[in-house]
């Protein structure tokens, strides 16, 4: 069967979690033969809009319409079925089936009700063809690189005559060459007359592939523009132009401390070449785009991974990290940023996650005393200013700011030198995240060195005393706090230089 | 057909086995002891069978030594009722009865959303306890098994002055269906995308329930199977001892066979490798005057073996694709 | 979560008041006592078991681990060791293998499931390798240690009390404890908090061997003797009393006072069964259905207080 061309419209969407507004009222149009860039900073809504057209998520207000008809899909599945395919960034393989199979797994070609495996190979071949890339479809999907999966689940779209296309930050795990790929495939199909959107963060992509840019702030569809009507600092200024409406929490004067963290030229998984340090009472920020090694080197620093080459030194004294715990020991602490995986044990209670890491030390003798760790938790709790009903509470009850304040007090509890914070007001609401950036300033006023990754740049500029970019994998610039832009952070994070 | 690593391996061991014993005592390629492995061969093969599709799709059933042993007591009562009952319709009931000790299992694994490893392990005694009730305690006794079942098991194709018995041609045929089915029907392959990725199948429009439900059913339904060719191949069937800890055999042969015990790949050749090493270890035990007394540690160290090699497998692999 | 333990805990009272409807004796607290010393062994291992459990593991190997030490103590006892070289030997043995168990889980990463499904095979071959069909009488000091009563308690059921008050204290009033509930809870984010999960779980292992080493000394002084075969199934025994006494096979919930009442009341069941001339083969049906029917009610019990607390959350 041959689809034919058609148009996709999200009419005044509005999509809510957890009761906060992540995309209120944005409208969007794909047409067919046009490639339609969304564009935002992380956490605008560019996702969830994304993910709303591909049926990933319901919306709780608003319309889509298929040629101008009203549809709705229970699951990405349905929407599938319409024509309207999803091609995610980590690709959703079965990894012990081969090329041909992952493109027709649930959808098998079949004759007299036989798989038909000559035709699948055939057929699977041609959309290879198709797609402009030689891959054996014998070939298992688990061996393959993520650009050459994503070529897989492509084909898979195309099997299916998908004409409506959404690609969600599908070039960022893939090399510039790899991208050039996809852009080649991405043109094909706009030559089919597919519509096609594309989200994505890099500008530079967004420059050279698409037709027309939405630029989403804040769940809010601030512009729509004409790739050739505009330029790469316009759609900055739009991105960024986000009112800095929490006050400054700037240090009143520069640390003059020794640095307590000193790191030179540390390499490991997923970054490189990383110098920095960190003083006692002194927040430093390390800023860039999702993927751009924060989160990895991060990881490194606390144990979880191995760093390869360079040196850490804390306190003067140069250290091998090799666990969470021998990093707790040196007076560590990481606040990670997936809260649920690695932050906390849902369905235990705040007092027993709130004392879960200084357990040992609160109770020497190995005895539990349940009354010292309640209080413990409690005077945190009320540091921090936690809203609970009681200290048995299970944590998956709390709100997510009042659940990021139960991991803070974990670690603060522990006595640390060093705070690592990973997208501390990630899934927060706007008041908590406040309280939340008065209560990092509060512990660095008390001479804790704290490092925090964060991809909010009001936040980035209200908070930090230093700004340090990653880009690729390693720092590309440092910008002092207080006289920092949004512009200029966020022009070396897309790797457009230091401002 | 292509042999994957796994498969190699157990056929390799098999060879090795196999030259080991022969070269020892070369009465291992005698016919008398080539009989008992073929003897032996079927009615784990029918059962491993089953339980492979249950693990590929990432669930176990420890259940199916207890659902041979109903089956074969229940179909016993049958021709103990009705004495010229004809054979297929006893391998009808067979089937029949263990499709729907089957489908307890699945749905409480499915509908219930009770772990297959807790469901079953009540299910190995309740069913265990099932026999028992409906024999009330008695065994099927030679005298209640006529001799058109038991014939089964010495009739057949001579090659030589080797037996390929009925019971085991019906064996190989349900092996060859299972593996046709795999390979060529859509649900076949469906098994194989949830194993590997539930989350990933769910999205390509694959009913997790539907597969869930089906390979408990067919486990069972092999199971009964298997209970049919049991009161064929001894002539009676004990409420008590009848398939007990046949699991294990059971779970060993899928394991050694390179059926990835994570679910979402193996083979249905690899399991007959599978199969075929547990009979030779067995018959060339006896064979090398080796105290039978050895088998369940043999047992032991290769399901260890297999596991390992599996673990260092990925291990590479995870390396390789990290390299 | 404390709850679930409530579900044994229910199901005891009913049972001993169906119990004495069939017999007084179920009144009569020492016949009680008296029959309850058959199962001593399979409490102890489902006292170790609860904590591999709550860690979201589990270990099939038990009753061979407890059959190849109880063999291989009973070698040594007919050699002419001393009773209590013996009985510490035995500990130490049942501990290692469970230590075993927990390094290639833990440190291989391999599901438990299927390393102890190998060991199961493997210890109780060895016991089969190492014993053929034969059976090793116990020394005469050794033997008959259930009828033997400290306090009008029999000693293996005083042992088991005691094992089962210092195992709960452990689970639940000590650092250790705290670490099993949350590695079973979450490992990742435990890790993340910088507990010794891979430690934590091969502790787990190893204590559940040693509950393996001293049941075997228990087993092997009831019966006498000592074979390849004893104690049969008897790993499902011990998950059936821990999954029935509330104890979350994904790990992260229990009670040691669940899996304890539990055991007890799978004990009456019994009794009871056979004080009503039920064969032991049928009452095996019952077990059975005693555990999915339990897990059944818990995860109902469950999913009504998710309900209850979503709908409380929202207002």
């Amino acid at each position: 069967m041959e689809r034919r061309s058609c148009t996709v419209e999200a009419a005044d969407i509005t999509v809510t979690f957890s009761g906060v507004d992540v995309l209120k009222s944005v409208s969007l149009e794909l047409k067919p033969g046009e490639i339609h860039a969304i564009t935002g900073e992380n956490g605008a809504g560019k996702s969830s809009l994304a993910k709303v057209i591909a049926g990933v998520y319901r919306p709780r207000l608003g319309r889509i319409l298929l040629d101008g008809e009203e549809i709705s899909f229970k699951n990405p599945r349905e929407a599938l079925r319409h024509g309207i395919a999803l091609i995610h960034q980590e690709p959703l393989t079965l990894p012990d089936l081969d090329i041909a199979e992952n493109i027709f797994a649930g959808h098998h070609l079949v004759k007299a009700g036989l798989v038909d495996w000559r035709s699948l190979y055939a057929r699977a071949d041609a959309l290879l063809a198709e797609l402009g890339v030689t891959l054996d479809p014998h070939a298992k999907v688990g061996t393959l690189s993520v650009a050459q999966q994503q070529m897989v689940e492509l084909a898979s779209a195309l099997s299916q005559d998908a004409m409506v296309w959404i690609f969600d930050e599908t070039t960022a795990p893939l090399t510039p060459k790899e991208v050039e790929e996809l852009f080649k495939v991405m043109r094909a199909l706009k030559e089919r007359g597919c519509a096609i959107a594309m989200v994505t963060h890099h500008l530079e992509e967004l420059f050279l592939i698409s037709d027309r840019i939405t630029v989403l702030r804040d769940g809010e569809k601030v512009a729509e523009k004409a790739t050739a009507e505009t330029n790469i600092s316009e759609i900055v200024q739009l991105m960024v132009g986000r009112e800095l409406s929490s006050e400054k929490l700037h240090a009143e004067s520069g640390s003059a401390a020794a640095p307590f963290l000193a790191v030179h030229n540390l390499s490991g998984p997923g970054f490189h070449d990383v110098s920095l340090d960190v003083r006692p009472g002194e927040v430093v920020c390390l800023s860039g785009l999702v993927g751009s090694g924060r989160t990895e080197f991060a990881r490194a620093l606390f144990g979880i991974t191995r760093a390869t080459a360079g040196s850490i030194q804390l306190g003067g004294a140069e250290v091998m990290i090799t666990s969470p715990r021998a990093a707790k020991q040196m007076g560590i602490a990481l606040v990670p940023e997936d809260r649920q995986h690695d932050g906390l044990l849902m369905p235990q209670a705040i007092a027993f996650n709130a004392t879960l890491a200084r357990l040992s030390k609160l109770c020497r003798s190995g005895w539990l005393n349940r009354k010292k760790l309640e209080q413990a938790s409690m005077g945190y709790a009320e540091r921090l200013r936690l809203a609970y009903r009681g200290q048995d509470q299970p944590v998956m009850e709390l709100s997510g700011g009042n659940q990021q304040k139960v991991v803070i007090s974990k670690w603060l509890m522990t006595e640390p030198k060093l705070l690592i914070l990973d997208e501390p007001t990630r899934g927060v609401d706007v008041g908590a995240k406040h309280e939340v950036h008065k209560l990092i300033r509060e512990q660095a006023e008390q001479g804790l060195a704290v490092l925090m990754i964060s991809s909010d740049l009001p936040e980035v500029l209200a908070l930090s005393d230093r700004i340090l970019v990653m880009h690729a994998g390693t720092v590309v610039a440092e910008i002092e706090g207080k006289s920092a832009t949004q512009e200029q952070v966020m022009f070396a994070a897309t790797g457009q230089g230091a401002a | 057909m292509k042999l994957g690593l796994r498969e190699w391996l157990a056929l390799t061991f098999v060879v090795l086995v196999c030259l080991f014993a022969g070269l020892k005592d070369p009465r291992f390629f005698g016919p008398k002891s080539i009989d008992s492995i073929l003897l032996w061969l079927p009615l784990i093969t029918v059962v491993a069978m089953g339980e492979m599709l249950v693990i590929v799709t990432r669930e176990i059933d420890i259940s199916v030594g207890s659902m041979l042993g109903f089956t074969g007591i229940a179909v016993g009562l049958m021709f103990k009722a009705n004495p010229h009952l004809s054979v297929p319709v006893a391998i009808l009931a067979g089937l029949g009865v263990g499709l729907l000790l089957g489908f307890v299992n699945g749905a409480l694994v499915t509908w219930g959303k009770i772990s297959s490893l807790i469901v079953t392990i009540g299910t190995l005694a309740g069913f265990r306890g099932l026999s028992f009730l409906v024999s009330k305690g008695d065994e099927i006794d030679s005298s209640m098994v006529p001799d058109s079942l038991t014939s089964l098991s010495t009739k057949g194709i001579h090659v030589g002055h080797v037996t390929i018995s009925v019971l085991l041609i019906i064996a190989l045929v349900v092996a060859v269906i299972t593996a046709l089915f795999l390979r060529f029907a859509r649900l076949g392959r469906d098994i194989y995308a949830m194993g590997n990725n539930p989350q990933a199948a769910y999205l390509r429009g694959i009913s997790p329930n539907k597969i869930t439900m089906f390979v408990f059913c067919v486990a069972g339904a092999l199971g009964g199977l298997a209970g049919v060719m049991y009161a064929a191949r001894f002539g009676f069937v004990n409420p008590g001892s009848a398939g007990q800890g046949f699991e294990l055999t059971v779970i060993a042969a899928v394991a050694i066979g390179g059926v990835k015990l994570m679910g979402g790949s193996g083979s249905v050749f690899g399991v007959l490798m599978g199969c075929l090493l547990l009979s030779c270890i067995n018959v060339a035990l006896s064979v090398l005057g080796i105290d039978a007394n050895w088998q369940l540690l043999a047992y032991g160290l290769v399901i260890l073996a297999a596991i390992l090699l599996d673990a260092m497998a990925t291990k590479w692999h995870t390396r390789k694709a990290a390299a | 979560m404390k709850w679930r333990a409530l579900v044994p805990a229910v199901l005891l009272v009913i049972a001993t008041f169906i119990g004495s409807r069939l017999s007084p004796k179920f009144l009569d607290f020492h016949f009680l006592l008296d029959r309850s010393t058959l199962v001593m062994e399979t409490g102890l291992i489902a006292l170790g078991m609860t904590f591999v459990m709550i860690c979201g593991e589990i270990d099939l190997s038990v009753a061979s681990n407890m059959v190849l030490t109880g063999c291989v103590t009973a070698k040594l006892l007919e050699k002419g060791w001393g009773i209590p070289a013996g009985v510490a030997f035995a500990c130490l043995m049942g501990t290692g293998l469970g230590f075993l168990n927990g390094l290639l889980t833990a440190k291989l990463k391999l599901p438990s499931f299927l390393v102890t499904l190998g060991t199961m095979a493997a210890y109780r071959g060895a016991a089969q390798a190492m014993m053929g069909p034969d059976s090793v009488k116990l020394p005469k000091g050794f033997v008959n240690l259930d009828e033997s009563y400290v306090l009008g308690i029999p000693w293996p059921v005083m042992i088991f009390l005691v094992i089962a008050v210092i195992t709960a204290i452990v689970l639940h009033q000590t650092v250790f404890g705290r670490w099993a509930f949350s590695t079973g809870t979450n490992e990742s984010a435990s890790r993340y908090s910088g507990i010794p999960t891979d430690r934590v779980k091969i502790l787990v292992f190893a204590l559940t061997g040693l509950m393996c080493g001293i049941g075997s000394c228990m087993l092997t002084s009831r019966l006498g003797v000592a074979r390849y075969d004893l104690a049969n199934g008897a790993e499902l025994d011990a998950i059936t009393v821990v999954a029935v006494g509330g104890t979350s096979i994904f790990g992260g919930s229990g009670t040691m006072l669940g899996t304890i009442l539990s055991l007890f009341l799978i004990d009456i069941m019994r009794s009871a069964m056979g004080v009503a001339n039920m064969k032991a083969e049928y009452q095996l049906t019952a077990i059975g259905s005693l555990l999915i029917l339990s897990v059944l009610a818990m995860n109902l019990g469950g999913k009504i207080r998710l309900s209850k607390r979503s709908s409380a959350g929202a207002t």
